[in-house]
């Protein structure tokens, strides 16, 4: 839930990047840190196990800038996305204002995108959200795997898999290469935002 | 869905941590909620702090630690401290939804420390209570 600081005119908002396990969210994360550094005046935690893996999560805190006059500060975080750590995962997603769903592009991956996708909307149930009003974003991570020759879901079919009842804006993204890593993070600043207007008036 | 304090209530809270905590020889203190947003931070001028990232730590970590106190049958564990060589950190959760992160040096003694949160965290829930949710 975000804080609306009114003496000093700030606005705190929390985003978490979602998806399965080595689906690219932290990916997603690093891309950010190194082309936006501008905007970031800290390093990023990440809380990883000794394999490298995100064992509680990661946290970039971003300047976007002022609106009507607030200095917004978004708070990126990502969960970890191995099924056994559902009950981190569950502690990220507390407060949350909006989510990236990091779905990965790969054939052998698509049951681990809608198990995902599942226990997201359970864990948000748990903290009385509802996904199909929460802003949320899909991204269709990996698609640079094509090149390698990497058996991928066809967007279409990601999009009924995942997308057909949230009828949410989605992209096709290459975490490792950037492609729409900032045009995802630009899109749901923006849907979170919006929604805030209103309170911010 | 966003929530605020108007300016009576922050002007509230930064002098009961300036008075309760900071003037007494506390190094630093944040206010944050359990999603890691910072609603107060005050030092005492020379801490510099990534009090952002602290938070986010420090929720996560509150979160965590309460997650373990229920698996093991407790409601929450009383004492959240850790010590360092030179700075400690002290945690105490207010009301259901608030966490008081307070650093301080080897010139507070632990007890004294707690005594003075405690008293700190009661003017605080009575400001805390009267949010302005939206």
């Amino acid at each position: 839930m975000a804080f609306v600081n009114l003496k000093k005119k700030e606005v705190q908002v929390k985003i978490v990047y979602y998806g399965p396990g080595r689906g690219g969210k932290t990916t997603n994360l690093e891309y950010i840190y190194k082309q936006f550094n501008h905007r970031i005046q800290t390093e990023m935690i990440a809380i990883k196990t000794h394999g490298d893996r995100t064992l509680f999560f990661d946290f970039l805190p971003f300047e976007m800038g002022q609106i009507k006059g607030y200095d917004i500060k978004i708070q990126l975080y990502t969960v970890p996305g191995q099924v056994k750590y559902n009950a981190t995962r569950k502690l990220v997603l507390r407060g949350v204002d909006g989510v990236v769903f990091v779905a990965d592009s790969m054939e052998v991956r698509r049951e681990k995108n809608t198990d995902s996708l599942k226990n997201l909307q359970d864990n948000l149930i748990a903290y009385k959200k509802n996904i199909d009003t929460l802003p949320i974003v899909l991204q269709y991570n990996k698609r640079d795997l094509a090149e390698q020759g990497v058996p991928l879901l066809p967007v279409e079919v990601l999009e009924e898999d995942l997308n057909k009842e949230l009828q949410a804006p989605s992209f096709s993204a290459s975490a490792v290469q950037g492609t729409n890593v900032a045009e995802t993070m630009k899109k749901i600043i923006l849907m979170v935002m919006v929604s805030l207007q209103q309170e911010l008036k | 869905m966003s929530y605020t304090f108007d300016y009576k209530q922050l002007d509230s809270l930064e002098q009961v941590l300036q008075e309760g905590l900071i003037d007494l020889g506390v190094h630093c203190v944040v206010l944050i909620d359990m999603s890691g947003n910072i609603i107060v931070n005050l030092d005492n001028g020379k801490m510099k702090h990534d009090v952002y990232s602290l938070a986010a730590l420090a929720a996560g970590n509150f979160g965590a630690v309460s997650t373990m106190a229920k698996i093991i049958g407790e409601d929450e564990f009383s004492l959240l401290f850790h010590k360092g060589k030179t700075e400690n950190i002290h945690f105490s959760k207010i009301l259901n939804d608030f966490l008081l992160v307070t650093i301080f040096g080897k010139e507070v003694s632990l007890g004294f420390l707690r005594l003075k949160v405690a008293e700190a965290v009661e003017k605080i829930k009575s400001i805390l209570e009267s949010t302005t949710g939206t």
